[in-house]
C-alpha cells in the first residue's frame, strides 16, 4: 500500500513474461534458432512466408510448454488450439502471428513468492500460451531505409499470463526472478536476458485501499531487467496517483519506460490499438497432446526449486536461507549436489557453507559465475573430506582452495601431501614435540607451574611454529595439559 | 485425327514403353497443340525448352531401363496456384506476376517423380476465387465449346486445356467447386478428393480449411491413375491425412449391383431443362449397371454459400496479408512511408474480387462481429457436414448436378452475388471436406453437362468406380469441341 497524502492507494499488478523456449529449431520450421547469427541466415521458406509454405508444429516446444504446465501445477489443455493474429508489420512476414487464443495449452496453476518478512505469497497464473516470435526491424543502419532481420521470426515463446496479484513493484520482481528460477531450472529457457531470452510486460493500476474494483492499468511493455520492472513499476505507480490525486483519469495505453531517463511515457491508446482478428489458424488443427507425453514430461520433471529448499532444510539440515539460495541457482545446487555425493562421508551442511562462503568469496574476486566454477566438485568434495576428517584445519583449507583454483588438476590430497599440510596425527611424534618445546623453555614452564596460565598459549604456538600449523588442536591441548600439570 | 493420350493413359503408356512413340514426340506434339489453342487464353507461362527437355530425357531414360510407371513421359500443366521451382507462379494475380518460387508443391514435386513432364502453367482466377476465369490478371479463358462463354473456374485454363484435347492431364484445386464446375463447363472428368488427402504445401493458399488439389483428364480412369501418384500423407502438410498413398485403379471395374445411389430431387428442380435431362440419363445408365435410386435431402445445404462466403474469405482476408510489398511480389513505386507502400502495393496488386473478399473476411472477423459471422458460419458449416453423415447412413453416394446451367457468356455474371450462385452444388460438399467428382453427363444445346458425385470422406475409389463404369456406357467423355463446330 502507498500513502500519499491522506488517501491510501493500493497497486495492482500482473504482469505478461515472454520466455523464449530453448528448442533446436523454430516452432513451426527447421530453422535454427541460435542468437548472434548472420542477418537473414536463419531463415526458411515457411519463415520468410514464402507463398504455399505451411506449419508443422515443433514438438520439443510442445514438451517445454507441458513441462512448465506440470512444474506450477496447472491445467494442460490436451487439446490445444493455436490462432491467428491478424496484424500488418515490416517483421511479421505472414501478416500474423500464429499464437493461441481459446483453448491454450497452459491454464492456471500458480507461483509461490517469498516476501521481505519471509512469509511466503501465491501468484496466481491465468494461462501460458505458445506463440512465435517476430523478426526484428532495424532502422538506424540505413538513412534510406529500415533493415529487416528474419532470424528471430518463428522463435518458440511461452507468454505467461499472471493474474492482477502483485500489489507492489517488490512482489512483481519478486515473482519475475521466481518465473525465472523455474524456467531456468526446467531447462527450458536458457535465461539470457541481453539476448531477450526473458521479457516482461506489466499490466499496472492504483485503486483506493480496500476498494475491490480494479482501476484503468497501462501496460508497460518490454522491460528486461529485473531493476528495471522494479523502477519502472515504481515509477507508474507513483504517476498514477499523481494524476488521480490532481483529479485526473487514468488513459487505458501502452507505455515504454526510458531508463536514461527513468520515467515511463505513453507509447500508443487503447483507441489507437489494433483489432487483431484472432481466428483459430485452419493451417494446424487442433494439436492433440497425448497423455504418453504428459507422462513422460512428469515422469522427467527436475526437481523444482521449492521442493529442493524442502529437501535441503529438512533431509540435509540446511539453513532455509542457505537452502534458498543454493536450490534458486540451478548452477550452484548443481555443484552443492555432485560436490555432496563425491563426498567419502558426505556432509551437506559443510558443503553448503564452503560453497557459500570460501568458494563464494572467490568466484566473486575473480568476477565468475557457478558455471565458470575452476575447481571441479569432485576436486572440492576433496578438500572437503579432508577438512571434514580433520586432516587439515579450515584455515589450511582456505590455503589449499587457492591453490586448486590455480592450479587445475591438482588434487587437496596431493597439495596436502606435498606440502606437507596434514594435522600431526601421529601421537607419538607430536609428544616428542611437545617435550622438546618444554625442554627448550624452562623459564616459561616454571613461570606457568607458578600459576601464569596465560602461558599455556604461548606453548600451543610454539608447538605450531615448529609443525607448521599442522597440529591438531585438541590433541595439542591434551598432550600439554599432561606434560605441564604433572 | 485425336492425341495419342485420347484413349486414355493405359493406352500411351503401352505405346510408350514399346517405344512406338517417344516421349520427345508426346511432349512436342502436346506443347504443338496447346500452341494451337493459344485463343483460349488458357495458359499463363510454358515451361522454358530446356526444362522441359531435360524432364523429356529423365522420363525416355526410365523408359528405357525399363523403371518407368505408367504416368512417366506424360505431359501436363499445373495449375498456376501450385509453386514450381523456377517456373513463374502468379496465381493469376499481379502481386506475383514476376514470382519465380524455390520449391515445388508436393503435388508437383510427387508427380515429377512419377515421370510427368511439366508443360507450363495454366490459367485460372486470381489467387482462386471465382468461378468463371474472369478474374485473372492475364485475362479470361474461353471455353473450347464456345469461345463466347467461360470456361468455369477457378480452374478454368487446366479444364479448357484438357477439354480442347491439347494436353492429356491438368492438376486443379477446388475450394468451393474450382475443379467440378470448370470440368462440367468444359466437359471433361475433374476431381478434388477429400480434404486432407492432397498435400497442400506449395500451392497458393485461398481458404486454407477448404483448398484441395485434384486433377482433370478426360476419363475417370486416368484420374485414378495421377490421384494415385499425387495423394498420400506429407509430413509438410499438419492438414494432410496421415494414411499413406491408395491405389484408386484398384476398384474401377468393381460391380455397381447394388451401389445406393441417392438424388436430391430439391437440386434438380434448380437446374435447367437440359442440365436435369442429361442427369435423369446418367440415373438410368447407373440403374441400368445395377444401382438402386433414393431420393433425399439435405435441408441445411441451403445455408452453405451464406456460410462459404464467410469462412473463406475470412481465411482469405490472413492467407493474404503476406503480400505486402516487403518481402517479395508487388511494390508500388517510391511509397512515401510503410502504410503508403501496404495500400499501394495492395491496392495496385490485387484485382477487385480479391480486394472485395479481403474486406468481406477481415469485416467477418472483425471484434464484435465474430460471434454473429465466423462463429455462426462454423457452427452451419458442422451442420451441414452432419447433414451429408446422416444421408450416408442410408446411401453409398450422392448423385447431383455440378451447376445450374451450363457455361454462361463472359462478361454474363457482372454481379458478384449471382456469380456466387454458380457454385450452389458443389460448396456444400467442400464444407464438409467431402470428395466430389464431376463427370461429362452429355450436351444441352452443344454445350457440356457434367454430373457430379459426392461421397463419404475417403470414397475417392468408389467414385471413381462408378464414373469408370458409366464411362464405359457413354462417350460423352471422348468428344472434342472441334469435332462438334
Amino acid at each position: 500500500m502507498t500513502a500519499s497524502g491522506k488517501q491510501q492507494w493500493e497497486a495492482v499488478i500482473g504482469l505478461e513474461i515472454h520466455v523464449q523456449l530453448k528448442t533446436d529449431s523454430k516452432l513451426f520450421s527447421g530453422s535454427a534458432t541460435a542468437y548472434g547469427a548472420e542477418p537473414n541466415s536463419q531463415v526458411s521458406w515457411l519463415d520468410a512466408a514464402l507463398p504455399g509454405t505451411l506449419p508443422v508444429v515443433n514438438e520439443q516446444a510442445i514438451r517445454y510448454a507441458v513441462r512448465f504446465g506440470l512444474a506450477v501445477d496447472a491445467r494442460i489443455n490436451r487439446e490445444t488450439v493455436f490462432a491467428r493474429k491478424n496484424y500488418f508489420y515490416p517483421d511479421l512476414p505472414k501478416g500474423y502471428q500464429i499464437s493461441q487464443m481459446d483453448r491454450p495449452i497452459v491454464e492456471g496453476g500458480h507461483i509461490m513468492i517469498s516476501l521481505p518478512d519471509g512469509s511466503q505469497k501465491r501468484i496466481g497464473l491465468t494461462r501460458a500460451h505458445l506463440e512465435e516470435d517476430a523478426g526484428k526491424s532495424i532502422h538506424d543502419i540505413y538513412p534510406q531505409y529500415s533493415a529487416i532481420d528474419l532470424n528471430r521470426a518463428g522463435t518458440p515463446l511461452i507468454e505467461v499470463v499472471s493474474e492482477p496479484d502483485m500489489r507492489s513493484a517488490a512482489e512483481a520482481v519478486a515473482y519475475m526472478r521466481q518465473v525465472y528460477t523455474l524456467v531456468t531450472h526446467l531447462g527450458i529457457c536458457d535465461g539470457n536476458l541481453q539476448e531477450g531470452s526473458f521479457r516482461c510486460d506489466a499490466n499496472v493500476s492504483v485503486r483506493p485501499a480496500g476498494s475491490q474494483t480494479l482501476g484503468t492499468r497501462t501496460e508497460l511493455k518490454n522491460i528486461n531487467s529485473f531493476r528495471f520492472v522494479e523502477r519502472a513499476i515504481k515509477h507508474e505507480i507513483a504517476r498514477q496517483i499523481r494524476v488521480l490525486e490532481a483529479g485526473g483519469r487514468i488513459v487505458q495505453e501502452t507505455r515504454l519506460y526510458d531508463a536514461d531517463k527513468d520515467e515511463t511515457r505513453a507509447m500508443r491508446s487503447k483507441e489507437a490499438a489494433n483489432d487483431y482478428r484472432y481466428f483459430p489458424d485452419p493451417d494446424l488443427l487442433p494439436v492433440h497432446v497425448s497423455a504418453a507425453l504428459i507422462d513422460a514430461e512428469k515422469a522427467q520433471l527436475p526437481e523444482l526449486p521449492q521442493e529442493k529448499i524442502n529437501r535441503y532444510t529438512q533431509s540435509w539440515g540446511l539453513k532455509s536461507a542457505e537452502a534458498r539460495i543454493l536450490a534458486e541457482d540451478a548452477a550452484a545446487s548443481a555443484v552443492f549436489e555432485s560436490c555432496v555425493a563425491a563426498m567419502q562421508h558426505p556432509q551437506p551442511v559443510l558443503a553448503a557453507r564452503w560453497l557459500l562462503g570460501e568458494v563464494s568469496a572467490l568466484l566473486n574476486r575473480d568476477g565468475l559465475d557457478w558455471p565458470a566454477l575452476p575447481v571441479a566438485p569432485v576436486r572440492l568434495a576433496g578438500l572437503l573430506d579432508a577438512v571434514a576428517s580433520d586432516t587439515i584445519s579450515h584455515k589450511t583449507g582456505k590455503t589449499v582452495l587457492e591453490k586448486m583454483w590455480d592450479h587445475a588438476d591438482v588434487t587437496a590430497a596431493e597439495i596436502i601431501e606435498r606440502e606437507g599440510l596434514a594435522q600431526m596425527s601421529d601421537s607419538q611424534a607430536l609428544a616428542e614435540l611437545v617435550d622438546k618445546v618444554l625442554a627448550d623453555n624452562p623459564k616459561q614452564v616454571a613461570d606457568y607451574r607458578s600459576g601464569n596460565d596465560k602461558l599455556f598459549n604461548f606453548f600451543v604456538g610454539q608447538v605450531m611454529k615448529a609443525t607448521r600449523g599442522t597440529a591438531h588442536p585438541a590433541e595439542l591441548k591434551t598432550l600439554l595439559e599432561d606434560k605441564l600439570n604433572t | 485425327m485425336t492425341a495419342p493420350w485420347h484413349q486414355g493413359l493405359k493406352t500411351l503408356s503401352g505405346q510408350l514403353r514399346r517405344g512406338e512413340l517417344s516421349v520427345a514426340e508426346l511432349v512436342a506434339e502436346s506443347r504443338q497443340a496447346v500452341q494451337k489453342v493459344a485463343h483460349l487464353n488458357a495458359l499463363i507461362s510454358r515451361a522454358d525448352d530446356e526444362a522441359v527437355e531435360h524432364q523429356v530425357n529423365l522420363a525416355q531414360q526410365a523408359l528405357d531401363k525399363g523403371t518407368a510407371g505408367v504416368l512417366t513421359g506424360v505431359p501436363l500443366v499445373h495449375k498456376d496456384i501450385f509453386s514450381t521451382r523456377g517456373l513463374r507462379t502468379t496465381c493469376a494475380s499481379r502481386m506475383l506476376a514476376d514470382y519465380v518460387p524455390p520449391f515445388d508443391a508436393t503435388v508437383v514435386a510427387r508427380l515429377k517423380t512419377a515421370g510427368m513432364v511439366t508443360l507450363g502453367k495454366a490459367n485460372m482466377d486470381e489467387f482462386a476465387m471465382g468461378s468463371s476465369n474472369e478474374s485473372s490478371y492475364f485475362g479470361p479463358v474461353k471455353n473450347p465449346w464456345d469461345n463466347q462463354r467461360v470456361p468455369g473456374g477457378s480452374s478454368g485454363g487446366s479444364a479448357a486445356l484438357v477439354a480442347a484435347g491439347v494436353v492429356p492431364v491438368a492438376t486443379g484445386s477446388d475450394t468451393g467447386g474450382s475443379i467440378r464446375q470448370p470440368a462440367a463447363l468444359c466437359g471433361v472428368t475433374g476431381i478434388k478428393p477429400t480434404y486432407g488427402r492432397a498435400s497442400r504445401y506449395g500451392m497458393i493458399a485461398f481458404a486454407s480449411s477448404l483448398d484441395q488439389a485434384g486433377v482433370f483428364a478426360r476419363q475417370a480412369e486416368d484420374c485414378a491413375l495421377v490421384l494415385s501418384a499425387m495423394c498420400g500423407h506429407d509430413p509438410l502438410d499438419s492438414t494432410s491425412d496421415a494414411s499413406g498413398p491408395v491405389d484408386y485403379s484398384a476398384a474401377l471395374n468393381d460391380s455397381l449391383t447394388g451401389l445406393r445411389v441417392g438424388i436430391l430431387p430439391q437440386w434438380l428442380a434448380n437446374t435447367e431443362a437440359g442440365v436435369a435431362a442429361a442427369l435423369e440419363a446418367v440415373q438410368q445408365q447407373l440403374q441400368k449397371l445395377g444401382a438402386e435410386i433414393q431420393e433425399v435431402t439435405l435441408p441445411t445445404a441451403d445455408l452453405a454459400i451464406a456460410a462459404y462466403y464467410i469462412l473463406a474469405p475470412a481465411e482469405a482476408s490472413a492467407n493474404l496479408a503476406r503480400f505486402d510489398g516487403v518481402r517479395y511480389g508487388h511494390r508500388c513505386q517510391q511509397p512515401e512511408n510503410l502504410d503508403d507502400l501496404y495500400c499501394r502495393s495492395r491496392s495496385e496488386g490485387f484485382g477487385e474480387e480479391v480486394k472485395r473478399r479481403i474486406l468481406v473476411g477481415t469485416w467477418a472477423l472483425s471484434a464484435g462481429y465474430y460471434q454473429a459471422y465466423y462463429h455462426r458460419a462454423q457452427q452451419v458449416r458442422r451442420l451441414i457436414a452432419e447433414d451429408f453423415a446422416r444421408v450416408f447412413q442410408s446411401v453409398d453416394l450422392l448423385l447431383a448436378p455440378v451447376t445450374p446451367e451450363t457455361a454462361f457468356r463472359l462478361g454474363e455474371k457482372a454481379d458478384p452475388v449471382s456469380l456466387y450462385q454458380a457454385d450452389v452444388f458443389t460448396i456444400p460438399a467442400s464444407l464438409a471436406g467431402l470428395p466430389g467428382l464431376s463427370m461429362p453427363a452429355g450436351f444441352s444445346q452443344g454445350l457440356p453437362v457434367g454430373a457430379q458425385l459426392i461421397g463419404p470422406h475417403f470414397s475417392e475409389a468408389r467414385l471413381l468406380n462408378v464414373a469408370h463404369q458409366f464411362q464405359q456406357h457413354s462417350d460423352y467423355h471422348q468428344q472434342l469441341p472441334e469435332a462438334r463446330q
